[in-house]
């Protein structure tokens, strides 16, 4: 069993560890305030890494354990950042149906990532998500706003190539 | 409190107001099964297996969390509610690991012995993927196997609540789900200070100590060995209950007559050393009260506690007494006054603890703790691991005759044996820094203030020294929740006492980590801890000799050895020192 430190490396800026005790110390002694320090850590980060888990924890006197315990229940927390493009794959029904698991799966073999992670070098993160409202054109995927309909999986080189 | 009646399977019963159904239950003589519930520690409904039939509600009950009220009618035995208990074991046993002839807790499992009571067997009722785990062994003590476990939250309740340690928690959500530790890290990259109550409280195989018994027997088939054992006062308070004993049986004389017939050459008791201990850390107290040292003094005999300092009050370590833990020093003694009057090469002797403990397996690896060049002690088992020794080597406990330790470090005062008890340490330090500082006889040895359960209890003594009166203020803490709140108010410079005594495991050793699990149902209802403590206490009161300074087997180790008390050798091979460590070290 190792620490799972994978993928991009910490990046934090000393404004950003100092809006975070800021926040820290506005909620710290109110009850349930982990959530709410949880939610602005994000948007501080806009993920929560490791380091900023373990300086919520120094601050708060809370165990890490208990921390990471929520992070990792509410789907609304990422442990990985987002890369500089973000694709995020159709895994709804119709896509599905029309092979968006084919995409999915050699977008992972392409990037070298799984879903919810980032690549090392920052530039793209993957997901898989539900309807995108484009259920005509599936199979569907986004990269940031533009959404790619109809896709089969060699155009995905092609695709990934625009945003290198 | 006032009382309200209900009726349970048509039986009229008068509970108190605010009793769950499960207490009420236990009234009328009807046993509710229960799997994630401890009392007072993992009261969360979670486990679906105590579920009862109430009147008027929509779906079945949880009782271990579900109020009494009055005129309320109960069915706990209707084919709804054990077709569910059974569902629920049939959907626990679809995503467990059903290895169970070659499970540590096969006989002795919780989920085993429901599941023959229901009737629930080892078929895959719900055929499909199991929730991924790995093997968990990167903590010096013990290993975690997920794939025993059903996610009741007992350890990860204890760890938090009792201990205030929270290393485990449930991660992830849903299938997969899991109780472990923050980002990927084993037990052994944490904060964890090997107390053992995780395991202790575990309802099943997922939890278990690193056994050596096997490295223990091929030490004592190698003819080249010299293996010495000792053994700690806890252990013969709980032996007993591994083969079918009433909890709160002595059982010493037995235990050594096992040992010896399992071919220990040599069978000490920890009891000797815990005299020495009183020996070196009263004076080491004396020293401080008297010449103005760091106080209070905090013991230093239970390595979670002393892990645990480390850890959390890296600032405060001066506190610490140097003392060594009783099993150091009878490992630091049999290797060197021991092996010098018998005439052994202390590189042959392979020195043995059983204990009541886990975090023993630690501490036998910190450093500072080889005072002759070699580990004082090589080999640290708990008491279950000597139950399962015992079996493996099919002895016949039950039927042994009683046997003496061996001497002379298996002569012991009655101070010593107590040490098992939380306050025990503190009593048997008092019976001899009293007498030393006032250079009187005690009139009474019982210090009965400090004994007993309660998490943190307070005395003072006021004694007269060379014509000036002091008042020796003390405390005593057992747990680590506990010791928590002490040590936050000796940080903050507000504890007045002279001498605090810390054991990590709630109620002191005799409740150690390594002791035998005590199923749920029996811990949610008997008071364990008072029948184990009782051994300690009434074996104290039948020794002649109670005080750890008058065991003549201590003055002579300082006559023909030591020297004095504090001397230079003594400090060499009896005190250690401490390291600073971290809560989160990982970043």
């Amino acid at each position: 069993m190792a620490l799972v430190k994978e993928g991009v490396p910490f990046r934090g800026t000393k404004e950003q560890e100092l809006a975070l005790k800021k926040v820290i110390s506005e909620l710290k002694d109110t009850k349930g305030a982990m959530m709410p320090i949880l939610q602005q850590a994000q948007d501080i980060y806009g993920y929560l890494p490791i380091e900023v888990q373990t300086m919520i924890s120094d601050e708060t006197g809370v165990p890490l354990e208990k921390i990471y315990g929520i992070a990792t229940f509410y789907s609304q927390f990422a442990l990985q950042p987002k890369g500089e493009n973000r694709i995020s794959v159709c895994l709804g029904t119709a896509c599905y149906v029309k092979g968006a698991g084919e995409i999915f799966n050699k977008l992972q073999d392409m990037l070298g990532i799984q879903n919810g992670q980032c690549t090392p070098d920052g530039k793209f993160s993957l997901d898989s998500c539900r309807c995108v409202g484009a259920c005509g054109l599936a199979p569907v995927m986004m990269i940031n706003e533009e959404v790619y309909g109809r896709l089969t999986t060699d155009q995905l080189p092609g695709i990934l190539a625009k945003y290198k | 409190m006032e009382n309200v009646t209900l009726k349970i399977n048509g039986v009229t019963v008068s509970a108190p107001k605010d009793s769950t159904i499960l207490d009420a239950a236990r009234l009328a003589y009807i046993e509710i099964p229960t799997l994630c519930f401890l009392k007072e520690i993992n009261e969360i409904g979670a486990c679906r297996m105590c579920v009862v039939e109430v009147k008027g509600a929509k779906t079945l009950v949880a009782s271990c969390v579900y109020p009494v009220a009055e005129g309320m009618e109960v069915w706990t035995n209707t084919p709804k509610v054990l077709d569910s208990r059974k569902k629920t074991l049939q959907l626990l046993l679809s995503n467990h690991n059903k290895q169970c002839l070659s499970c540590v807790r096969s006989g002795q499992c919780e989920l085993q012995t429901l599941s023959r009571e229901l009737g629930v067997d080892d078929e895959n009722y719900y055929k499909g993927g199991m929730t991924p785990c790995e093997l968990d062994e990167t903590a010096v003590h013990m290993v975690r196997d997920n794939s025993k476990c059903i996610l009741c939250r007992r350890c990860t309740a204890i760890c938090e609540k009792a201990q205030n340690v929270g290393v485990i928690g449930p991660n992830k959500r849903g299938f997969n789900a899991f109780i472990g530790s923050p980002f990927g890290m084993g037990l052994g990259d944490t904060s964890c200070v090997s107390c053992g109550q995780c395991i202790a409280v575990c309802p099943t195989g997922a939890l278990y100590e690193k056994s050596c018994v096997d490295d223990v027997l091929a030490a004592i088939a190698d003819p080249d060995k010299y293996v010495v054992v000792q053994t700690a006062p806890s252990v013969r308070t709980g032996l007993g209950e591994e083969f079918g004993l009433p909890i709160g049986t002595n059982t010493e004389g037995k235990m050594v007559a096992a040992l010896r017939r399992v071919g220990f050459d040599k069978v000490f008791d920890t009891n000797f050393s815990a005299d020495l201990t009183i020996m070196e850390e009263g004076t080491e107290f004396i020293g401080r009260l008297t010449g103005g040292g760091v106080l209070p003094m905090v013991t230093s005999c239970s390595p979670g506690w002393v892990k645990y300092c480390e850890h959390y009050f890296p600032d405060v370590l001066e506190h610490l007494s140097s003392c060594k833990s009783p099993q150091q020093m009878m490992g630091a003694v049999v290797k060197s006054f021991y092996a010098e009057k018998a005439g052994i090469d202390p590189k042959k002797i392979v020195s043995v603890s059983i204990m009541p403990c886990t975090a023993k397996k630690f501490e036998i690896t910190r450093p500072d703790e080889a005072a002759n060049g070699v580990p004082d002690v090589d080999f640290s088992m708990t008491t279950r691991e000597l139950a399962a020794m015992i079996k493996k080597c099919r002895i016949n406990f039950l039927e042994l005759p009683d046997e003496d330790f061996d001497a002379p470090l298996g002569l012991s005062s009655g101070a010593g044996v107590i040490f098992g008890a939380s306050g025990g340490v503190m009593e048997a330090a008092l019976r001899t820094a009293v007498e030393i500082l006032t250079k009187k006889q005690l009139p009474s040895l019982d210090f009965t203030d400090v004994r007993g359960f309660q998490g943190i209890k307070e005395a003072s003594y006021p004694i007269e020294v060379d014509g000036k009166s002091i008042t020796v203020k003390v405390a005593v803490a057992s747990g680590l929740a506990n010791a928590n709140e002490l040590m936050k108010k000796v940080r903050a410079g507000e504890a007045d006492y002279h001498f605090i005594e810390i054991m990590a495991c709630p109620g002191g050793c005799i409740n150690g980590g390594g002791q035998p699990r005590v199923p749920a149902d029996v811990r949610n209802n008997v008071d364990y801890r008072k029948l184990r403590a009782s051994v300690v206490y009434d074996s104290d009161k039948a020794n002649t000799i109670r005080k750890s300074h008058e065991n003549p087997a201590i003055q002579e180790l300082y006559s023909a050895f030591l020297e004095n008390p504090g001397s230079h050798k003594a400090h060499h091979l009896l005190h250690t020192s401490y390291v600073q460590r971290k809560v989160n070290y990982t970043v």
